[in-house]
């Protein structure tokens, strides 16, 4: 890969620099064309990914999206365009078709931007512009070397490849309450996944690190050696005979089930009667030693943010504490509609945190005595309304806090509420790849189904 | 108007492009290790309309047009795209893509010629056939039939979308080739509340047509109905059983078996990297006497059918399976020409902005001879699954999982009370093995099905007669 390009040009930087203007100017058009309420959002992801496969580049792809949407409202009833094209005229059709959707829509209450007293006028800035200066060509040679130390033992016959991603976000959102709050935001991954044989056939798995700082990324040895050994031990696996034992959750999927927690209190599902947590404020969730909450403001970290989807200020506050739910997961409509104020997550949940532990995985896997550690889960089996829990699992099975062998082609169900309770320990295997920090998760039962005798 | 043309028209004309500047562009890519290149024009407007809490509250409109620019040297793709669609974004973009392999001396583009498709849809907007009242007049009939059929329905969401997208392909072997594509959708999800117990059920349909033919077929009040039955069979069942057993899968949308169970498995990439459980099987055995399976992208109007694909190679009827032997792997152009052989028009990409790959488009099952009630009536003790919601596959391991929205219990060859939904999970080369009755009652899904790899999203369908699979994994709380 010689001829490297720089893929900036001229145009892109003018564009981003005047890109308040643009809003602005948006939002003074869509007033004049009978917008009584406009809000705008506008983003653009600069960036590019390589990845190498079997010591080769395989791809490289430029990446450079913008997205502008805009929503509008003629008194209570609201429309909403997006377009990838920012030039003033086309921003002004968009304008146009929302204006015309919002006059076919019927009138809501609830509808409307978030009340201006909430608008984060003073924003934190929170460090989360880290670019990460590295050519594709550096790039490569290191997902080259991520993909050789994975493949560095001879049971691993096949890759799917190795790739280091960087990509470095402008975000923009401004409406009619005068706010206007703009931040850049940088995103490095590096990942790997492959394949190993033997005679029973063949297993794949991967692992990856994700940050905004590429300081804070693994070493690239580390998410090669662990693509490697999460591969290798899921050899020779096995399903089991259909069972009722405790269950070890690693973190990467303990996250999804406290996912599963955040769907349930989510205003949107609450105000439909559409979950399995609707009338569960105040009342004890998980077991008492539990608590959760969430911190938007934590220097670098992935799933911060100085402000909401909706320019609404976020804070820091305990979502659980001490097993009890104290407060949902709200946007201003949903909030609307639950007569309550929007909690300042439209857009989702920021920096999720669980209490801190002393178990290292080993101890909860000693504490779980027999049972299964799960590793993977696939399938989309959940039932949002029930809570109603079914999903493909493959692991490891445990015996007398031992590991034994390597299994796959199960399944494990229960009920989410009932699984949120039997939650016995969690381990400081914390991982941040994400908007959950989550460790280790022991739940005391759950149903396994498997095709062994 | 040929597509050719209204792709010209929408896609090069505004700024002034014509067709030799995309040969400029294309050579300016070729040349050193630059085996082939292409250009992916498309332009992309969609329209959605939602009701919830018995009025449409939600509406909104979007427009996207951009141009992809891949290289591809070997085994090598470099890739960049561009939301402006004219000449200087257009070079800016080849060179970006060009600079996987060394620069040297470029060849000039030979010249083009038009590949045309299939005639399987129309070209006119599917969302200008019915005026906003008429569309709002749809949703809001869905809500009241729903409402009016049960007492029990608490909860009506129902919503409507359209997409109309005109691509222009211009590859560097001369090829140029257009597709005008429509697609719309119609969804109604409902909640029903007995004595404290929610459920949910949900029904939709769609493809390649015109709003107008929901009204034409009555499909609306179809739907809602079918969206009120589910929740009401909902709140009867049982806990589902946990364990291995036999399987009686109800036709249409339970062919996400197939997708997921062999389909993946047996997409190009895969095969070619050889990190499929299908890897180097042609010509052995993967199912059982009388199964046969086929990707089918020349259906006309079906959600998953395209008159060619993203690479201007028009679809086909592709044989995977036939009499329960392994015949052949779905196939883009790249994965083709390193495995030897030829696109099968399953190259596909969620937009200008993703590159394309091999993908699934119609994936059914073909019709066997039984009774889908003799097929019940063999059954002594079973599982049988009429209802799905999605699934997923590694392709590696071959384990597949989808999950059952809508089950029954079977006991001495008679269906007995519905059960809660539970997920399913086999492994891919084996579980068509274990087939051991195809119905004659053949039927295609309704058009609702997405399927997501590697990040992108593309719409397919699915479908499959009833079958009976002696022993899957029905995972369920009740071991």
């Amino acid at each position: 890969m010689s001829e490297q390009e720089s893929v900036t040009n001229a145009v892109d930087s003018d564009k981003a620099m005047d890109i308040e203007q643009v809003v602005t100017d948006a939002i003074q058009y869509a007033k004049k064309k009978g917008a009584d309420h406009v809000e705008i959002s506008a983003r653009n992801d600069k960036g590019y990914s390589v990845s190498a496969r079997l010591g080769d580049i395989e791809t490289l792809e430029h990446h450079n999206q913008r997205a502008l949407g805009v929503t509008v409202y003629r008194g209570k009833a609201k429309g909403s365009a997006d377009s990838n094209d920012i030039r003033p005229s086309a921003i002004e059709d968009i304008i146009d078709a929302a204006l015309s959707m919002a006059s076919f829509t019927a009138e809501d209450e609830a509808a409307g931007l978030a009340d201006v007293e909430l608008m984060a006028m003073n924003y934190p800035e929170l460090d989360l512009d880290r670019p990460w200066e590295l050519e594709p060509d550096q790039a490569l040679k290191i997902a080259m070397q991520c993909e050789e130390t994975a493949r560095a033992d001879e049971r691993i016959v096949n890759s799917e490849g190795a790739s280091v991603s960087t990509i470095r976000s402008q975000s923009i959102y401004a409406n009619s309450h005068d706010f206007l709050g703009h931040y850049a935001s940088t995103r490095h991954s590096i990942s790997c996944s492959v394949v190993a044989a033997d005679e029973k056939g063949m297993q794949r798995d991967y692992w990856y690190s994700v940050a905004r700082d590429a300081d804070a990324l693994d070493a690239v040895e580390t998410i090669g050696l662990k693509a490697r050994e999460r591969t290798l031990r899921r050899l020779n696996a096995r399903s089991l005979s259909t069972r009722e034992v405790p269950v070890l959750f690693e973190p990467n999927i303990a996250r999804s089930i406290l996912g599963h927690f955040f769907s349930a209190i989510n205003g949107a599902a609450l105000y439909r009667d559409a979950s399995f947590l609707t009338d569960d404020l105040g009342q004890n969730i998980f077991p008492d030693w539990l608590s959760i909450s969430e911190n938007p403001h934590i220097k670098t970290a992935l799933a911060s943010s100085p402000f909401d989807a909706e320019g609404v200020r976020t804070q820091a506050r305990d979502i659980v504490s001490d097993g009890v739910l104290q407060g949902y997961i709200l946007s201003s409509y949903s909030a609307r509609k639950l007569n309550m104020t929007t909690t300042g997550n439209s857009g989702g949940v920021h920096n999720i945190r669980l209490p801190e532990s002393q178990y290292t995985q080993d101890d909860l896997i000693k504490q779980m005595g027999s049972g299964v550690l799960l590793t993977e889960l696939i399938g989309n089996g959940v039932n949002p309304v029930t809570g109603d829990y079914s999903r493909g699992a493959a692991g490891f099975w445990v015996e007398n806090g031992e590991i034994q062998y390597p299994v796959q082609e199960i399944t494990i169900a229960g009920n989410l509420k009932e699984m949120f309770q039997r939650i016995v320990a969690i381990g400081n295997d914390v991982d941040t790849c994400g908007g959950i920090h989550c460790g280790s998760m022991l739940m005391d039962q759950m149903t396994i189904a498997g095709s062994a005798e | 108007m040929e597509s050719i043309d209204i792709a010209r028209a929408q896609l090069l004309s505004p700024t002034g492009l014509v067709d030799e500047d995309l040969n400029k562009a294309l050579s300016t890519i070729l040349g050193g290790a630059i085996d082939t290149a292409d250009l992916y024009f498309q332009s992309q407007v969609r329209e959605a309309w939602s009701l919830d809490d018995g009025i449409v509250k939600d509406a909104s409109y979007s427009r996207q047009r951009g141009v992809g620019v891949r290289a591809i040297a070997g085994e090598k793709t470099g890739f960049a795209y561009s939301d402006d669609i004219e000449m200087s974004a257009l070079l800016e973009s080849s060179r970006a893509a060009r600079s996987i392999a060394k620069a040297s001396n470029s060849i000039i583009a030979p010249p083009q010629h038009i590949q045309t498709g299939h005639d399987l849809y129309v070209q006119d907007s599917p969302f200008d056939t019915l005026n906003e009242h008429q569309k709002m007049d749809l949703l809001r009939q869905a809500d009241e039939i729903a409402r009016q059929a049960d007492p029990r329905v608490k909860q009506v969401m129902v919503s409507l979308v359209g997409m109309h997208e005109v691509i222009l392909i211009a590859r560097s072997d001369g090829l140029l080739a257009a597709d005008v594509r429509p697609l719309v959708r119609f969804n109604i999800s409902v909640i029903a509340e007995q004595n404290g117990r929610r459920e949910q059920g949900s029904m939709g349909g769609g493809g390649r047509f015109d709003y107008h033919q929901f009204i034409r077929e009555n499909s609306v009040e179809a739907f809602a109905k079918e969206a009120v039955r589910q929740a009401l069979v909902n709140l009867e069942a049982k806990d589902a059983p946990a364990g291995k057993m036999t399987v009686v899968l109800g036709p249409g949308w339970p062919g996400v078996l197939l997708h997921e169970a062999v389909g993946h498995g047996l997409e190009g990439d895969f095969n070619r990297k050889e990190t499929s459980a299908f890897s180097g099987r042609i010509g052995e055995h993967v199912a059982s006497a009388g199964v046969t399976v086929v990707d089918d992208g020349t259906l006309k109007n079906r959600r998953g059918s395209l008159n060619l694909d993203d690479e201007g190679t028009p679809t086909q009827c592709t044989t995977l399976i036939e009499d329960g032997v392994l015949r052949g792997y779905m196939q883009d152009r790249l994965n083709a020409q390193l495995s030897g052989t030829v696109s099968t028009g399953n190259g596909r990409r969620e937009s200008y902005a993703h590159l394309p790959m091999p993908r699934m488009t119609n994936t059914y099952m073909l019709a066997g001879e039984q009774a889908p009630e003799d097929i019940i009536a063999s059954v002594d003790h079973g599982f049988y699954a009429v209802n799905f919601g999605g699934g997923q596959v590694d392709i590696t391991s071959g384990k597949f999982v989808f999950s059952a929205s809508e089950a029954y219990m079977i006991e001495n060859g008679k269906i007995t009370y519905p059960v809660k939904g539970a997920t399913l999970i086999g492994d891919g080369p084996d579980v068509l093995t274990r087939v051991s009755m195809i119905g004659n009652d053949l039927q295609l899904d309704s058009g609702i099905g997405t399927c997501g790899k590697e990040g992108q999203s593309v719409p397919v369908g699915v479908g499959q007669p009833t079958l009976k699979v002696d022993g899957i994994t029905v995972g369920g709380t009740q071991a």
